[in-house]
């Protein structure tokens, strides 16, 4: 399926959904609440069909206080891809997890979690992944800070 | 036949030549009655040669076995310590001692302690039976082949313990699996065992032996020796823990097994327990399948047998031995592990009825004389 | 409602206990971080009754060095430095996903001799990536002189690369608008000895670990996993493959000159050991007939487009490239705020997405055969951690 009737058809499931500025794929922007039904039918939808998570990160816009969670996905049938993302606060980081729709959604968003503090709500299993349990903060965050950082020389 | 006083002769008909098998057991209750310095002087010499047996197979067979292991994988091994390496178990040794000894905190320590010594045990109270030669045998007891399978069953005892007194998981996979594994194969090597046993109607070493001076039992028995002799090498590999059956220590599976947590000389007296026990089993092989210092007769070929015999009975001994060592590290670089079920699974399934029906058919072919070149 | 995070104890404090008749005690083993049979500094811990495994929890970041973080200050140049670090068996493939993206957003063209260089390079890593595979794949099954026979044939590829890009193992080769040398003038030759050498050896290697009735016995109808259960776990590569998805980037979407050559998909059927493992010796068949026909027909031309002190700036927005590794897919997607540094670059790493699949595999099998499962995923943790 082409780019332009990809986007007509995402359209049609969520209204809502509009596509991502400055985006290479075709992309969609949609609000976090709509999140659990909206990736179901992507998966459901005999139109679309994604059935592979192929990756999911968070991008910290610091100057715009949000995160954007961002998930590419990939349909093995009709083998088109697609770029997902949401915008949720800063302050507030909580979403839904989609590890009932995809299994591999449990470990990426468990990453997620541990580098930029994202909490998901229906998770089975959210700890941190690579850091140790009683790590405080979330590096990968733009305005981390610990006591054996680095700075760069200038 | 007891083993005090009476030596056991054979002869070869035409050309007259004459086995005399006296062991230093008859050796030393001879000296008796005459001289108790020549007693202590035996029973000094027979403490002396198992310990040094022990300590030159180790040094002989580690030696080898890098060696080949090094030649099958295209590679040199050990060139540096002496002439291509021939100094490296000796330098290896070394280390070994000097190394620490530890003990983990929880283990158990006197059976921590006791394990390797346990190990060795069983293997050295086997070496003092083989027949190495017609006048190189310690000692003849009258029922060598059940004392062989007995007391080399004793062997599991060290590993047991030492995997339960390591205090590690891991150690205790080990020791259980091969507590398992040894315990099924003892069976079918007995029951193969006494195919030959009723082939040459002795349990003693020496007298089965010199059975074979018609010919050895791989052969003489058609296929039945050999498919006994097939049986009882896949068994005694799987009784010394070595690959495909090493899933006792499993190195890419277990880290050590059940020798995880031994460090220092203790260990090395695993490792040296290990090879001597391919020695053993290799002589016991021999011994009962290839006709152990028997020179290689068929029948009544008198001048192939005379030309046979110019070769010392020890020197074929050797060579029989040899073989199947070079034989059994063949298996271990060439094969992958099995896994511990599927290791059951050949012993129950497969090699035990196969073992049965072996032994009734030896019995059968004893009883009517179905062997070639039958004794009577 | 949100769920509050969890640590590890609670994590093995909530394995299910087993149902069964049999009043068995169940104990925990921790297979690694040192292990002989993980592949790197990986750490597994197996709940175990008795010898049959009922819970796989892998536990990774031993070795996470932040590879994400520390892209956010550097150029794109420099973060190639980083990509061979990440499956170190995959360097030159990892260089060439970066260069994909950033070539694609910046706009910046290539000519057909580097594009068909790019591609005998990661062919001949793929090769080199199978071989270290299989050797170390016989190892943990207990076949040791797979392991040197492997490692013999892999110093062959491995001196190719050394004579061309001065590295063996992070070659750093691949650079934006070209590569980083032209080749040696050895390198074709090499590369046919290497052909005429290795082909024989396949059907040894054939020969002393596939055909061996062990092997057989201990791959066949282990850690099953349907081609559902495969693609839900994000499993990519020869994982993927071996459980009957015939999803292969060099045929779906071709990057570097794959459109161009013809060659075969290996498929397995039913995604037990065996068919990743057939799927893995038929992949180094593959390599093999690509690089006979792009070695002899290697286009003249420039091996660098762009001065090599180019400021490479990607304009504002994001973008998604990927690439297929020995291992799996690698992708990677760079938001970037139109300056030389990305604003975030993320990495979605193939074994990071194939080593979960472990935890659906595992239980119910053997200690035995969970060293035979994640073998046969063929992981290798830098990549897992990041």
């Amino acid at each position: 399926m082409t780019g332009e009737d990809l986007v007509s058809v995402i359209m049609s499931i969520e209204a809502r959904a509009k596509p991502r500025e400055k985006c290479a794929m075709p992309s969609a922007m949609i609000p976090v609440d709509a999140l659990p039904g909206f990736m179901r039918s992507m998966r459901d939808d005999p139109r679309l069909s994604f059935d592979m998570l192929c990756t999911h990160t968070a991008v910290d816009w610091l100057g715009e206080n949000r995160f954007e969670l961002v998930y590419v996905l990939y349909s093995t049938k009709h083998r088109h891809y697609v770029t997902v993302s949401t915008s949720i606060p800063r302050d507030k980081p909580e979403a839904s997890s989609v590890s009932s729709i995809w299994r591999i959604a449990e470990w990426q968003e468990r990453e997620v979690y541990d580098l930029m503090g994202v909490l998901y709500s229906g998770h089975p299993d959210l700890r941190r992944m690579f850091l140790e349990d009683d790590w405080v903060g979330f590096p990968l965050r733009k305005d981390y800070k610990d006591t054996f950082m680095l700075g760069l020389p200038e | 036949m007891t083993d005090d006083g009476e030596d056991r002769k054979v002869t070869n008909a035409i050309d007259a030549t004459v086995w005399q098998v006296k062991t230093l057991a008859t050796r030393t209750l001879e000296a008796v009655p005459d001289s108790p310095w020549l007693v202590a002087g035996y029973l000094l010499l027979g403490i002396v040669a198992v310990a040094s047996l022990v300590a030159g197979l180790g040094i002989v067979l580690i030696y080898a076995e890098r060696k080949i292991a090094a030649h099958f994988q295209c590679r040199l091994g050990p060139m540096r310590v002496g002439w291509h390496g021939l100094l490296q178990t000796v330098a290896d040794t070394i280390k070994l001692l000097l190394k620490e000894d530890i003990v983990p905190a929880r283990a158990d320590k006197l059976l921590h302690l006791m394990a390797p010594f346990l190990s060795l045990l069983a293997t050295v109270l086997v070496l003092v039976v083989i027949p190495y030669s017609p006048t190189l045998q310690i000692a003849d007891v009258n029922i060598g082949v059940l004392y062989v399978s007995a007391v080399g069953g004793f062997g599991i005892l060290g590993i047991l313990v030492a995997g339960w007194s390591s205090n590690n998981k891991w150690s205790l996979l080990g020791a259980m699996r091969a507590g398992a594994q040894i315990i099924s194969y003892e069976i079918s090597a007995t029951i193969a065992l006494l195919a030959v046993v009723l082939f040459s109607g002795s349990l003693q070493l020496s007298a089965v032996v010199l059975s074979q001076s018609q010919g050895w039992w791989i052969w003489r028995a058609h296929g039945i020796g050999f498919v006994a002799f097939m049986i009882f090498l896949i068994a005694s590999v799987a009784e010394i823990n070595r690959t495909p059956f090493d899933i006792a220590e499993g190195e890419s599976e277990l880290t050590g097994g059940f020798h995880t947590e031994y460090s220092g000389m203790r260990f090395a007296f695993f490792f040296l327990s290990e090879f001597v026990n391919m020695f053993v089993v290799a002589a016991i092989t021999a011994t009962l399948f290839l006709g152990g210092w028997m020179p290689f007769h068929i029948g009544n070929f008198h001048s192939l047998n005379a030309i046979m015999d110019l070769v010392p009975p020890v020197i074929w001994f050797l060579g029989k031995t040899s073989f199947l060592i070079f034989v059994i590290m063949w298996f271990r670089w060439t094969f992958p592990r099995m896994r511990v079920d599927q290791l059951m699974k050949l012993e129950w399934k497969i090699l035990l009825p196969i073992g049965f029906v072996n032994l009734g058919a030896a019995a059968i072919a004893v009883l009517f004389n179905l062997y070639f070149f039958p004794s009577h | 409602m949100t769920t509050s995070p969890i640590t590890l104890a609670d994590r093995i404090a909530a394995a299910p206990a087993d149902a069964s008749s049999l009043a068995t005690q169940e104990y925990f083993v921790n297979m690694g971080p040192q292990h002989p049979s993980t592949h790197g500094v990986l750490r597994l811990l197996v709940k175990l009754d008795g010898e049959t495994v009922r819970e796989v929890i892998p536990v990774v970041g031993y070795i996470h060095r932040g590879i994400e973080k520390m892209g956010e200050y550097l150029t794109y140049r420099k973060f190639i430095h980083l990509s061979d670090r990440l499956d170190y068996l995959s360097a030159i493939t990892n260089n060439w996903v970066v260069c994909m993206a950033v070539e694609k957003a910046a706009g910046i063209e290539t000519n057909d001799r580097i594009q068909t260089i790019r591609t005998l390079c990661a062919e001949l890593q793929r090769i080199q990536s199978h071989q270290l595979w299989w050797g170390v794949f016989g190892m943990d099954l207990g076949a040791f002189t797979a392991f040197l026979y492997g490692f013999r044939d892999r110093e062959m590829v491995t001196d190719i690369f050394e004579e061309t890009t001065g590295a063996r193992l992070t070659m750093n080769y691949i650079q934006p608008g070209g590569l980083m040398y032209d080749i040696h003038p050895d390198f074709v030759k090499g590369v046919k000895k290497f052909i005429e050498y290795f082909k024989p050896k396949l059907a040894e290697y054939e020969q002393l670990v596939s055909g061996n009735v062990i092997i057989q016995a201990r791959l066949r109808g282990i850690g099953v996993m349907s081609s559902e259960s495969a693609i839900s776990l994000g499993t990519t590569g020869p994982v993927l493959r071996g459980s009957g998805v015939e999803y292969d980037l060099r045929k779906t979407e071709p990057y570097g000159v794959y459109s161009k050559v013809q060659f075969d998909v290996p498929v397995g059927r039913i995604g037990d050991c065996w068919d990743r493992y057939w799927v893995r010796m038929e992949e180094m068949r593959q390599s093999i007939r690509i690089i006979e026909q792009l070695i002899d027909n290697i286009p003249e031309g420039k091996h660098m487009m762009i001065k090599p002190t180019a400021k490479i700036k990607l304009p504002e927005g994001l973008s998604y490239s990927q690439a297929e590794t020995a291992r799996g897919i690698l992708g990677v997607l760079i938001v970037s705020d139109g300056s030389d540094k990305p604003y975030r670059i993320h990495l979605r790493s193939p074994n990071f997405n194939n080593l979960w699949s472990v935890t659906a595999m595992g239980p119910g099998l053997r200690i035995a055969d969970l060293v035979a499962i994640l073998s046969s995923i063929d992981i290798v943790v830098p990549d897992i951690d990041r």
